[in-house]
């Protein structure tokens, strides 16, 4: 296992490490972008399976889009879904799995656009799955398209004159959307442009996964995101977009928890 | 066991339940319904999974699931829910995993009817999805048929990690019969090998049909390619009747099957020497067989309950010199034996004329 080690001074010998990669993830190289986040993403979710001891309880199932390969990087059982079709495939991996954990990693395109009847009923049947919602307002792995959450205005290279409402109508609150039914135990939106909202992040998708292994229902957390590429954005300007328009647009919170989920790390006060 | 009337969907449902099927997901469409609704019962009797998917798509997806989990998983559907479940048929195959799919087959194009109909031949022998496989496709001609093709189907479906679908149109579905249902297997103790547990004291597992490299895509087509070779040199399977000094033979399958056979049984009272050649494996068809017994008759009669699907089939392995003619009928309209009688007559006097 290779261990990053960061030099506490120039002096005294390398003995402490202070950071290194989840055993959850996978030794690997990821064909993310630099500055995308991605690898934030992915490093969260498998710290969470590594605090919680579930690595080799856990089932991946990956989505279509820049996601895609994330079988390649969590250590884990794992299967690649059709476009939008993770909410589906997870339901099918639970119910023959009833005590494994089972988790879906998706996009905006995936999730909210061609999967929006999945997602909806699998939320509605209270399906005991944890779905990772990476919402960066683009479509990243065609490269660069309107994605259902581009923002009004936001110019891709499928609305090059800047998302009009007459045209292309309004973009989709998942996380609100999500909490109205009544299977959701939790449904939260958090961002992962600076290291607080980094931690926050952390903590919502360790109680995402607390409410699947207590059996408690549908578990979802938003996570805004960068994109730097296909924004044309250095990995700096990504992050302060997400915070400048993202996050206004997109209000972080707590759309639904679960009073048994209440008091928990990350649940609110 | 002994016989009972027991009405095709029934059948089909309780069949796969005593064949090990662990998991079915399903959505109402008439005329398969009464399997989702035997399943929703008898299912959760027995502690098994059974949902009700919000769509066709979801179901395939969710059979997707399981089956990656390796458990023995089915789905079923008519013909307008089939067209919906193909990406799912396409990742299936690409993945390589077992599920068993039955379809009550309807009228189309489009809504069509929900009358009787064999309208999917194509789709599910030829174009089940995009990508170069093709299921393996069972045709039972009667009840007794759908409960042991079914079971049949989970056992290919797990030697050979395929598709394996069960087509019957809707007669079949909905009609009742006397038949015996096979006895209750014992579920596996154990999921095979490759299957999605977690990965617990082993290396990860994965389940994809994702293939970045032109070299290992075309990897897994070679594999799939020879995989469908030895299917079609080992699971070919057809029935014939009165075809050996047959001058026509009737090529059907399904419930054309029953009524060329009844055209048949009533000829041959009358002399004439016609016989039934009837196709079980729809893929892999029957070509070898029916090349045969097409070189010792002077034509062929296709009966189809559709315009004339399988009569490709057929056509290319008469080839030129044997005459093959047609008889379809469609809308969910099932021909009667006389129209077949007709048609089979008007063809022994036209070659007794042409001789």
């Amino acid at each position: 296992m290779d261990t990053v080690v960061f030099k506490q001074n120039h002096v005294q010998p390398l003995e402490k490490i202070t950071y290194e990669r989840p055993s959850s993830l996978c030794d690997v190289h990821t064909h993310y972008c630099p500055g995308c986040t991605h690898g934030t993403a992915h490093r969260l979710v498998a710290e969470v399976l590594d605090e919680l001891d579930i690595r080799e309880d856990t089932i991946l199932v990956s989505s279509v889009g820049c996601s895609v390969f994330s079988y390649n990087y969590f250590d884990v059982d794992a299967c690649e879904a059709a476009h939008g079709r993770a909410p589906a495939m997870a339901t099918g991996v639970k119910r023959v799995n009833p005590g494994k954990i089972v988790f879906t990693y998706q996009g905006d395109g995936d999730l909210a656009s061609i999967g929006t009847a999945e997602i909806i009923h699998a939320a509605a049947r209270g399906e005991k799955i944890t779905v990772i919602f990476v919402n960066n307002a683009i479509y990243g792995m065609t490269g660069g398209q309107m994605a259902p959450t581009s923002l009004l205005g936001q110019k891709t290279t499928s609305s090059p004159f800047g998302r009009d409402a007459q045209l292309a109508g309004m973009p989709i609150h998942m996380a609100e959307l999500l909490a109205q039914l009544p299977g959701t135990v939790y449904s939260v939106r958090r961002s992962l442009h600076d290291a607080r909202h980094v931690l926050q992040a952390k903590k919502a998708i360790r109680t995402a996964f607390e409410a699947q292994i207590d059996n408690l229902g549908f578990s979802v957390v938003e996570l805004l995101s960068s994109c730097p590429t296909n924004w044309g954005m250095t990995p700096n300007e990504a992050l302060t977009w997400v915070e400048e328009a993202l996050v206004p647009f997109y209000p972080l919170g707590d759309y639904k928890v679960d009073e048994r989920l209440q008091g928990r790390k990350g649940a609110p006060k | 066991m002994s016989k009972q009337l027991l009405k095709g969907n029934v059948a089909f449902a309780e069949a796969a339940i005593r064949a090990g099927c662990e998991a079915y997901f399903g959505y109402p469409i008439t005329p398969q319904t009464e399997l989702l609704e035997h399943m929703s019962r008898r299912m959760i009797e027995l502690n098994r999974v059974f949902l009700q998917a919000e769509s066709e798509v979801a179901a395939i997806n969710m059979v997707y699931g399981a089956a990656a989990s390796g458990v023995r998983v089915m789905t079923s559907s008519s013909s307008p829910g089939i067209s919906l479940m193909q990406e799912g048929f396409s990742y299936i195959a690409g993945s390589q995993v077992p599920a068993v799919i039955i379809d009550v087959m309807r009228g189309g194009p489009g809504l069509g009817n929900i009358q009787p109909s064999q309208s999917d031949y194509n789709q599910v022998t030829k174009t089940a999805g995009h990508g170069d496989f093709h299921p393996i496709v069972l045709a039972p001609a009667n009840v007794q048929e759908a409960i042991d093709l079914t079971v049949l189907a989970f056992d290919l479906a797990d030697k050979y990690l395929t598709l394996v679908f069960v087509v019957a149109d809707g007669a079949i579905g909905q009609m009742m019969e006397p038949a015996e249902l096979p006895p209750m297997r014992e579920l596996p103790f154990e999921r095979p090998s490759w299957a999605l547990t977690g990965a617990f004291n082993r290396e990860r597992n994965l389940v994809n049909s994702l293939y970045m490299g032109v070299e290992g895509l075309e990897e897994l087509n070679f594999k799939l390619q020879a995989k469908l070779a030895q299917i079609q040199r080992e699971e070919v399977r057809y029935e014939t009747q009165f075809v050996e000094d047959a001058e026509v033979v009737l090529v059907a399958f399904g419930t054309a099957a029953r009524v060329a056979q009844t055209a048949v049984q009533r000829l041959r009272r009358q002399g004439l020497k016609v016989g039934l050649f009837r196709p079980i494996t729809l893929w892999p068809f029957p070509e070898d067989a029916l090349a045969e017994v097409s070189e010792r008759s002077k034509a062929l009669l296709v009966v189809e309950m559709n315009a004339g699907q399988m009569l490709h089939d057929v056509r290319l392995v008469a080839g030129i010199h044997t005459p093959v003619k047609f008889l379809g009928r469609m809308g969910g309209r099932i021909p009667l034996p006389e129209e077949v009688e007709h048609e089979t007559v008007a063809l022994l006097e036209q070659l007794a004329v042409a001789v």
